[in-house]
């Protein structure tokens, strides 16, 4: 079949399984920040000639928490729906406990609490909120260390600005995840700010925000090790779209 | 005991299992929770080093042999400490209950100790039974698990109501040491079930109680460090840092335990191996013989030195339960890292809020 091919009769263009599983990076797993695709949790993902998407996800372990496993259920939905070409989609986690409700809830667009009927207060937003700002501190450490390796006075780091940061991939991503919380990310945005309110950094404060970016970062980092091998021991074969195991 | 380079260490390994989760033990209707418990257990032992692997089934139900074997015999522990899991929703006679840890304990006098649990929706029965297992068992611990599934409740937090009512019984009946353990699920399950603000609560509102945070908070190591740092009567448990790090990822494992000796110091930290999950013995011998590696990435960590070790591995863990350690095993002169209130000075955490 041609890439991007063009199946006869009704002139509607297939979308490849490339161009799904390019969907399914754009869609992390909140608790690690890393794509569910780089972290194995895709276990296939087809499309029919006729548009119809099926992905199927899986976890680490049968009780990783429900609230987060329905956020990846639902972002992968919504991320796979929205190719090109695709008339529908399925996206069904397997082998978990609370794989049911959210895979009906998801596919019924219920949203958590209707699919957790009586034991969700609400949505998730909070939660991935939480873990945005998570993902802020984290990334500080990772463009705040090589700056400092590079001689960099921890003090000079207050008043540097975004874009007087060298360019790079993680720079990008701090920058991406500030803007995903409406947090300032521009050229002229201070390096440094409390996720929390964006409030600038102050001097008195900046051993301690330096030192908690780095924990959060050795522990996004050890958890992300924990569920890889987890993953591996439970099924053993790479994920769909996972270049490195 | 372990000896290494001339040093004795006294062990003292503060989280271990007695459980029987083989099918037998099932509840009919439950079959799938009580497989995926134990087959996730499982997989966290292939986190350890291969030669330790056990197959699923001698993993499902092991004896008291080789508990006695695996604990004592080969892996150096002195002294370990139960820490039951009840699960009956999902295991007929629960998981590890204080009555069967406590029957092998009651055999080995001097070398298990066995702790209770109490769930705060159990309610009166749950007071009356705490009274009786602490007056039977004279338990000085007591192992919570929040994320217990429990009459169509998926959890709780220590800042319920009903678990302060708990808090207060447990303090009034002389127990001193609360070991949590939070899990994937909690009420409501929008929220995080293993957040751990509700630990600072309780620890700032019963300070005649030490709660020992098992696993450290994985995977909320993050905030659990930036509490344990402002409460003096908040310890961390290493049963899991050490067992699904240090052999898999050691360099996570460095950065981890360098991050604990800065946040919550060698004073409150206590070996914990999980067994049956891994067993002590590559533990131990793996810890009292691991050094940070020699990069400049870990040169801004407290240091990992002997009396660290013998703290960690034992000293900590007997004063919290009045363990009597032989003078060959301790240390001449307290000696202590400093924490992270000194290094950091005026930018020291502070309280936070709910």
């Amino acid at each position: 079949m041609t890439p991007g091919g063009v199946p006869g009769g009704s002139g509607r263009v297939e979308p490849p399984r490339t161009m799904l599983l390019q969907a399914l990076e754009t869609v992390r797993d909140p608790e690690l920040d890393e794509p569910i695709t780089s972290l194995g949790f895709v276990a296939s993902c087809t499309v029919s000639p006729d548009g119809k998407a099926r992905v199927r996800l899986r976890l680490p372990t049968y009780f990783c928490a429900p609230n987060f496993a329905y956020l990846m259920v639902a972002d992968a939905y919504d991320a796979v729906s929205a190719v090109p070409g695709v008339v529908s989609a399925e996206v069904v986690l397997e082998d978990h406990f609370a794989s049911d409700p959210i895979n009906g809830g998801v596919a019924a667009g219920a949203g958590f609490a209707r699919s957790f009927d009586g034991e969700a207060a609400g949505e998730l937003e909070q939660l991935r909120a939480d873990f945005l700002r998570k993902a802020v501190l984290a990334g500080t450490d990772q463009v705040c260390r090589p700056l400092l390796a590079a001689g960099h006075d921890p003090a000079a780091l207050l008043a540097m600005r975004l874009g007087e940061v060298p360019p790079s991939p993680a720079l990008d991503r701090l920058r991406q995840r500030r803007a995903g919380l409406g947090l300032p990310a521009g050229d002229d945005d201070p390096l440094l700010l409390d996720p929390a309110t964006g409030a600038p950094v102050g001097a008195d404060a900046l051993p301690l925000h330096l030192r908690r970016a780095h924990l959060t970062r050795v522990s996004i980092e050890a958890n992300s090790g924990i569920c890889r091998g987890m993953l591996r021991h439970r099924y053993g074969t790479p994920g769909a779209g996972q270049t490195a195991v | 005991m372990y000896q290494s380079n001339g040093e004795k260490f006294f062990v003292v390994d503060e989280h271990m299992h007695y459980w029987n989760a083989a099918p037998d033990n099932w509840v009919p209707g439950a079959e799938q929770y009580a497989k995926g418990w134990i087959e996730c257990f499982h997989a966290y032992m292939g986190l350890g080093p291969p030669e330790t692997h056990w197959p699923l089934e001698h993993f499902q139900k092991y004896s008291e042999e080789d508990l006695m074997k695996d604990a004592f015999e080969d892996g150096h522990v002195d002294v370990g400490i139960f820490q039951p899991t009840y699960l009956k929703e999902w295991y007929k006679e629960g998981f590890n209950t204080t009555e069967r840890n406590a029957r092998l304990a009651e055999k080995h006098p001097g070398k298990l100790i066995s702790n209770t649990r109490w769930d705060p929706r159990d309610g009166d029965a749950g007071i009356e039974k705490l009274r009786r297992d602490v007056e039977r068992f004279g338990c000085k611990g007591v192992k919570l698990y929040t994320a217990e599934w429990n009459a169509g409740s998926r959890g709780w937090k220590l800042t319920d109501p009903a678990a302060y009512r708990f808090l207060e019984e447990t303090q009034k009946l002389g127990i001193k040491n609360v070991h949590l353990h939070k899990g994937p699920t909690i009420w409501p399950l929008d929220k995080d079930a293993f957040d751990v603000s509700d630990v600072d609560h309780a620890a700032t509102d019963f300070t005649e109680l030490n709660f020992i945070v098992e696993h450290s908070a994985i995977p909320r190591i993050d905030d659990f460090c930036y509490m344990a740092t402002q409460e003096p009567n908040v310890y961390a448990g290493l049963a899991v840092v050490i067992g699904a790090l240090m052999h898999a990822r050691p360099k996570f494992f460095a950065r981890v335990i360098g991050e604990l000796l800065f946040w919550v110091g060698e004073d409150k930290m206590l070996f914990g191996s999980d067994y049956a999950i891994w067993e002590p013995k590559w533990q131990v011998e793996g810890f009292i013989n691991w050094e940070f590696p020699d990069d400049e990435a870990f040169s801004d960590y407290p240091r990992m030195t002997t009396a660290s070790k013998k703290k960690i591995m034992g000293l900590n863990a007997a004063k919290l339960y009045d363990i009597k350690v032989p003078d060959e095993f301790q240390l001449p002169a307290e000696a202590g890292t400093p924490g992270a209130h000194e290094i950091l000075g005026e930018g020291s955490p502070q309280p936070t809020g709910p």
